[in-house]
């Protein structure tokens, strides 16, 4: 499978290849750039030979300090018509930049965009709700990224602002 | 031998029949047997409460029969568990819909203190934003402890008198507020 998509991302989307490293991972990774995502995505969903119509996972790395750019945007596709075999691509990303939203190509993608929205702070073009999904919506800062401390930076504003909406209810 | 004097005798068993009170403490008596619990349940603390309501353990032998899941129906609740930034405001809000006289009881070391969890996204301790009125140590708490919990809020229930009570909770709202205000962080 492996040597069927480099060949196919090749042959029609060679100005959206990031570069070609080896992955040391029993999963064939691909690295895209940004503005590529959704076309290279959509082509592997409708090519008639690949048909990567599953979208299993949708996640952020964060490589502070280890690689460059920071961020890395990892997209786990899955083709159950061809054995069930799954894909990375993985898109480099610096502090900052955003990518396009994939939810045109897969409906799923929404929760999880809103996700990495949440902890890693990307932004998603083109998403019709960028907001917070997990944590409060009062929350300041991303905490999965690796500079953000473990205990926050001092989380009693949360509650502060907690008594305060509760204060403004009640005058309501 | 009058009204009065016997008013005096509180306590006193007057025959096999008949004995004398004053309506406060009878009526706090009742209370302390039948306080129904509000579990609300966010970790494995809630197992706990689980395995203690059922017959094994049988909190219904000391009153707190039926877990009570709506607020309005309940006596006291118990946070059962982690409690997150996220989920502060929904304790909140059960704990004002909860009918006086209510009281909080405080399961397990996450609910009293953040537990092991000190991170960003967990608030350390109820006691934060709720006056708690019983800690109950452990992690999760055997379902003795729970009980022990329980039977220590019943003799607070007893002893403690309505005025007492009142100044009790507006002194811990009172160290809330006082304790949140000045360490806001922007």
């Amino acid at each position: 499978m492996k040597e069927k998509v480099a060949e196919f991302l090749d042959k029609n989307f060679s100005h959206f290849i990031y570069s070609k490293q080896e992955v040391k991972s029993n999963i064939p990774s691909f690295f895209i750039k940004p503005e590529g995502i959704v076309p290279v995505v959509k082509a592997l969903k409708e090519e008639p030979s690949l048909k990567f119509d599953f979208l299993n996972d949708l996640t952020c790395v964060d490589w502070l300090g280890k690689r460059e750019p920071r961020f890395e945007m990892n997209y786990l596709l899955k083709s159950p018509s061809n054995g069930h075999a799954r894909i990375m691509l993985k898109v480099p990303l610096d502090d900052g930049e955003s990518v396009p939203s994939i939810i045109g190509v897969y409906k799923g993608a929404n929760w999880p965009e809103r996700e990495v929205f949440d902890l890693f702070g990307i932004y998603f073009e083109g998403h019709p709700r960028m907001e917070r999904l997990i944590m409060p919506d009062n929350f300041q800062g991303h905490p999965l990224r690796k500079d953000y401390p473990l205990e926050g930076f001092g989380q009693d504003y949360l509650i502060y602002d907690l008594l305060q909406i509760h204060q403004e209810d009640k005058e309501a | 031998m009058g009204l009065s004097d016997l008013l005096r005798k509180s306590g006193e068993v007057i025959g096999d029949m008949v004995q004398v009170t004053r309506l406060d403490s009878f009526l706090k008596w009742g209370q302390s047997y039948s306080l129904w619990p509000y579990p609300f349940a966010t970790a494995c603390c809630g197992i706990e409460f689980m395995g203690t309501a059922c017959s094994d353990m049988d909190i219904a032998r000391f009153g707190a029969e039926r877990p009570s899941f709506s607020p309005r129906q309940a006596d006291m609740i118990l946070v059962l568990g982690t409690i997150t930034y996220k989920m502060a405001p929904v304790l909140r809000q059960i704990y004002d819909q909860l009918s006086e006289p209510k009281y909080v009881v405080s399961v397990g070391a996450c609910a009293s203190s953040g537990g092991m969890f000190d991170t960003y996204g967990v608030v350390q301790g109820i006691d934060r934003f709720l006056p708690v009125d019983i800690y109950i140590p452990g992690c999760p708490p055997r379902p003795e402890a729970i009980i022990d919990g329980l039977v220590k809020l019943q003799e607070k229930v007893k002893t403690q008198g309505l005025e007492e009570r009142r100044k009790e909770v507006m002194r811990k709202i009172d160290e809330i507020n006082e304790r949140n205000k000045p360490l806001v962080v922007r």
